[in-house]
């Protein structure tokens, strides 16, 4: 994965900041309580949820055990359609093959459809070292670019902000990339929206090369999906000359037919609709090969490892590659509510970046050793999961990861992790518990002596104790354990 | 009826009057009730934290302490959840890692008989009104163990309506997690609290006198929260407030023996 | 080695004995007879039971909610209809798939503007409303599908002009759910679903209407003669 977060702070730092900015807990409150009581409502009007639910959790299971087949038959239907498949093991490769195939059209600007694939990879970076300006054209993408800022948020990637601050963005620095915003721009998101219209239009109606990602990818037809909402998805997918689709390979399903669950559940799952404004499918250069003039005259998919195949080899970890990108975990995790996306160091934040970026970049920096941490295991994001991905039991798969070290596979090679730095204090500590939990006799001392040591009732602890006394009184201990009471009234009659 | 009591480790060593409450409660209710001394701790924060070898010998002690019983009833539905879901992966992960099955078939012989207090009441002795009086308003916080990983449902709130004299307000966002998660509480202090506030905020506009929860860690915390913050608002077990009765009251007056 | 062989390599090592390719257990899934690897396929083929006419009114309320605008006539009505909206509209200029029934716009003021593989973008811009009809209409998620039949035309033309109306046939083009839609549609045609106008959900997860598409989007649904 690009190095873009790394560097960042270990989870519970970053989510410090968060938790103590005022503006971003309202504008995370606000969104995503608006979005959570509305998906609720989408959802229940489907009788045959749970069914829906356990069948694309079955097509992308049944995918992922063969997707050596699959991507092998996509690839022969998207050649057949007249579009070229290209292959990338990781970031560096899937840029360089990119960057060649834009230089290689002779143009120096794209449009670009948000994608999570290329923000993974850092194309836009990469891009710009190469001389090519890349445009994001979805509204959310557009204000995150113009505001030099991060993305916060699977779906919305500029959740973190709200409408004041979207028009601060839009009245500063939109003159920089083209046309400025009109003059006496409100806040009004109605206004905002026209604004980004006028914009973008300009850049639609010359652009020639378009970069996206996709939802899906069919293995019997070769068909590409792409849902949206505003329209800059069609522009982009069918006004310029050149389209290139950085995909990942666990994108792919393998029939037309299976579309009929997901164009179920995605939309009302992401953005809580029944169905998405606009969703385009398109094959290859079309019936005609491109020669009828709707749509570009050349088409590249470029199928994205960075990581999958790693994912893949972990039997456990493995379904987080079943994600369809919905995030509906992130609209009802309290954790993502409070800490906000840019803690969790990853264009993938939330319950689903929590489990995602450790096995796709590895738990080596401090930042993905402690994302899985950042949950309560409250089980919200599973129940909610349209592709039913039991995130708290990955979680607790990857904690044993960085807390006792296992197996992993890091660029399809199958090593030893060792147990992370920083949890040698906390290891003595569980064992030493463990220890004494095994022994009742042990156990009942301990308690009689934190019983006797009940006057004491400090309210601040020192060391590792503060995390809990800086915010919360400590239990008072009661005069004796349930043990010795049981022993007294009950113990003559066992 | 036989049951044995899993009081679980945070009720033994610190809330031991909730262990209290279950034993009168069950017997009030004809059930012989046992303690098996050998018991200790599930296993939960070795396992939860990553330390899952650490949680192998907690797992064969539990199994071991309550083998023959036909039902086992803990007042907490964490250590439930931690036994029904997790026992039986930590048994399948050993026998994967070619250690035999000694664990997995000690999982599976105590799973089946292992019962969340409120569903014992509900489904095993299928009782809602267990008798118990307690005047006093009482909103209900459903922990997230119970409430996903168990599917409680409505069990707690049946249990409490049917309570003489109680009157059940709602809380608002109950189903929202209360931020204690385990080592959560401390590996990310600030999220914690800022969870917990929340939570003590929306129990607190309730203007109910009690929080009760079926989970005395996800108490301990908001207790803690609320005291810190110097609130009425006191938190009771549901076991607390099932074993009150006429003749004798539990009281919203300070929660642990002086 | 080739980034294409580093891929498939990392997979099938991945999938150990499982793997597909290489003589594994599923050799060939989905070839004929290899079965679907166990999908269960008991969700519902459409949500309730209705008549054509109680279709066509969820099809109506659903694309309402999300702010197009629904028009019903019949046969006879339309170029009237299709007359008025325009003008309503104020739309001097309208775009005009190859082939659309002429009759359609036998009514119409607005001076026809015939779609050629050589018009740009720009040329597209400057037209003022598009009229189509469609490959089928998907009443439980208030959908429209386009698939470049000669009444719909290039992708294009339903994208740059800011209006767009699109005539649906009931009952003929129109199916009840998303499965029954996928089945009458070939993958290979390009497809556009639409339900409703552009829209955006990116300022506060709040949706409104009317981004890059066309802002607005109307629905004219023909009856069949009466009996």
């Amino acid at each position: 994965m690009t190095a873009t977060h790394l560097g960042m702070p270990a989870f519970p730092a970053a989510a410090r900041e968060a938790v103590r900015d005022d503006v971003l807990r309202a504008n995370l409150r606000r969104a995503t309580h608006t979005i959570r009581d509305k998906r609720a409502r989408a959802v229940s009007e489907l009788a045959d949820w749970d069914r829906l639910r356990a069948a694309g959790k079955a097509v992308k299971d049944h995918t992922l055990r063969h997707l050596d087949h699959y991507l092998l038959r996509l690839e022969a239907a998207v050649t057949a359609a007249g579009g070229t498949v290209h292959w990338a093991a990781d970031a560096a490769e899937a840029n360089r093959i990119v960057t060649a195939l834009v230089l290689a059209t002779g143009e120096r600007e794209v449009v670009k459809v948000k994608s999570m694939a290329t923000q993974e990879i850092g194309l836009n970076e990469a891009l710009e070292a190469a001389g090519i300006a890349a445009y994001e054209t979805d509204l959310a993408e557009l204000i995150v670019q113009m505001g030099h800022d991060r993305p916060s948020h699977i779906l919305v990637p500029a959740i973190h902000l709200n409408r004041a601050e979207i028009r601060e963005v839009f009245r500063t620095e939109m003159g920089r990339w083209g046309r400025p915003a009109p003059d006496g721009l409100g806040d009004d998101p109605r206004e905002l929206a026209e604004a980004a219209r006028l914009h973008l239009r300009e850049k639609f109606l010359h652009a020639k090369v378009a970069v996206s990602g996709a939802n899906f990818m069919v293995a019997e037809t070769g068909t590409m999906v792409v849902f949206e909402s505003e329209g800059n998805g069609r522009m982009c997918l069918t006004l310029p000359e050149t389209l290139i689709s950085v995909v990942g390979i666990e994108k792919v399903v393998p029939t037309f037919r299976d579309l009929e669950i997901f164009l179920q559940t995605l939309p009302r799952s992401s953005t809580a609709e029944r169905m998405n404004p606009y969703t385009t499918m398109w094959t290859g250069l079309g019936p005609s090969k491109g020669a009828d003039g709707d749509g570009p005259a050349a088409f590249h998919l470029v199928l994205l490892d960075n990581g999958r195949t790693d994912t893949l080899a972990d039997e456990v970890g493995r379904q987080a590659l079943r994600c369809i990108r919905c995030s509906a975990c992130l609209n009802v995790c309290p954790v993502y509510e409070r800490a906000g996306g840019h803690a969790y160091g990853s264009v993938y934040p939330g319950p689903i970046g929590a489990i995602l970026s450790p096995q796709l970049r590895g738990t080596d920096e401090e930042i993905d050793a402690s994302l899985p941490y950042a949950s309560t295991l409250c089980g919200a994001c599973y129940e909610v999961c349209p592709v039913a991905i039991d995130i708290p039991e990955v979680l607790l798969h990857l904690r044993e990861r960085v807390a006792q070290g296992g197996p992993a596979t890091r660029e399809g090679i199958r090593v030893r992790i060792r147990p992370a730095r920083g949890h040698t204090a906390e290891r003595a500590a569980l064992r030493a518990a463990r220890l004494l939990l095994e022994r009742p006799g042990a156990l009942r001392a301990g308690e009689r002596l934190l019983s006797r040591a009940r006057r004491l009732r400090p309210r601040r602890l020192p060391g590792p104790g503060r995390a809990w006394t800086d915010s919360r009184e400590l239990p008072r201990p009661p005069r004796e354990p349930f043990r010795d009471w049981w022993a007294r009234e009950r113990g003559g009659r066992a | 009826m036989r049951a044995a009591l899993f009081v679980t480790c945070v009720n033994d060593a610190l809330y031991p009057r909730t262990g209290v409450a279950v034993v009168r409660l069950l017997e009030r209710l004809g059930v012989d009730v046992d303690f098996p001394a050998a018991q200790s701790c599930c296993g939960q924060p070795q396992y939860n934290t990553g330390y899952r070898y650490e949680s192998e010998p907690l797992l064969r002690r539990t199994a071991r302490a309550f083998a023959g019983y036909p039902y086992v009833v803990a007042p907490s539905g964490s250590c439930v959840a931690m036994i029904r879901e997790h026992y039986p992966r930590i048994g399948a992960r050993a026998a994967a890692e070619g250690r035999g099955n000694e664990l997995a078939d000690l999982a599976a012989g105590l799973v089946p008989r292992v019962y969340e207090l409120t569903e014992f009441l509900v489904d095993v002795l299928g009782v809602t009104d267990v008798g118990a009086y307690f005047p006093h308003t009482v909103t209900y916080h459903p922990s997230c163990h119970g409430l996903r990983a168990l599917g409680l449902g409505d069990r707690p709130r049946r249990l409490l309506a049917a309570v003489r004299g109680l009157d059940l307000i709602e809380l608002p966002g109950a189903e929202e997690c209360c931020g204690f998660g385990g080592t959560f509480a401390v590996k990310n202090p600030d999220v914690s609290a800022a969870m917990g506030a929340d939570k003590v905020r929306a129990a607190r506009a309730t203007g109910a006198e009690v929080l009760c929860g079926a989970d005395n860690s996800c108490l301990a915390h908001l207790d803690g929260t609320l005291r810190r913050a110097g609130a009425p608002l006191r938190t009771l077990h549901i076991a607390e407030i099932l074993a009150s009765t006429d003749e004798a009251a539990t009281t919203t007056e300070g929660k642990h023996p002086r | 080695m080739s980034g294409r062989d580093r891929v498939l390599g990392r997979i099938r090592r991945a999938l150990g004995e499982q793997g597909a390719g290489e003589g594994g257990i599923g050799r060939a899934p989905g070839e004929p007879g290899a079965g679907e690897g166990g999908i269960p396929r008991d969700y519902l083929r459409v949500h309730g039971d209705r008549t054509p006419a109680e279709s066509a009114d969820l099809l109506a309320a659903n694309l309402a909610e999300y702010r197009a605008k629904v028009h019903r006539t019949d046969e006879d009505g339309l170029a009237p209809l299709l007359a008025a909206l325009l003008a309503e509209r104020g739309a001097r200029t309208v775009l005009v798939p190859p082939g659309l029934p002429p009759s359609w716009l036998d009514a119409a003021q607005a001076v026809r503007v015939e779609d050629r593989a050589g018009s740009t973008p720009y040329a597209l811009d400057a037209v003022d409303s598009v009229v189509t009809g469609c490959a089928l209409a998907v009443a439980e998620t208030g959908t429209i599908v386009l698939d470049g039949g000669p009444d719909q035309g290039r992708r294009r033309i339903t994208l740059i002009p800011d209006h767009h109306i699109c005539v649906v046939r009931v009952p003929d083009q129109l199916v009840d759910s998303v499965p029954q839609a996928l089945e009458r549609l070939d993958p290979t045609r390009p497809l556009t679903w639409i339900s409703g106008p552009s829209a955006t959900s990116d300022i506060e997860l709040d949706r409104v209407e009317g981004v890059h598409g066309p802002r607005t989007l109307e629905v004219v649904l023909i009856n069949p003669p009466a009996q």
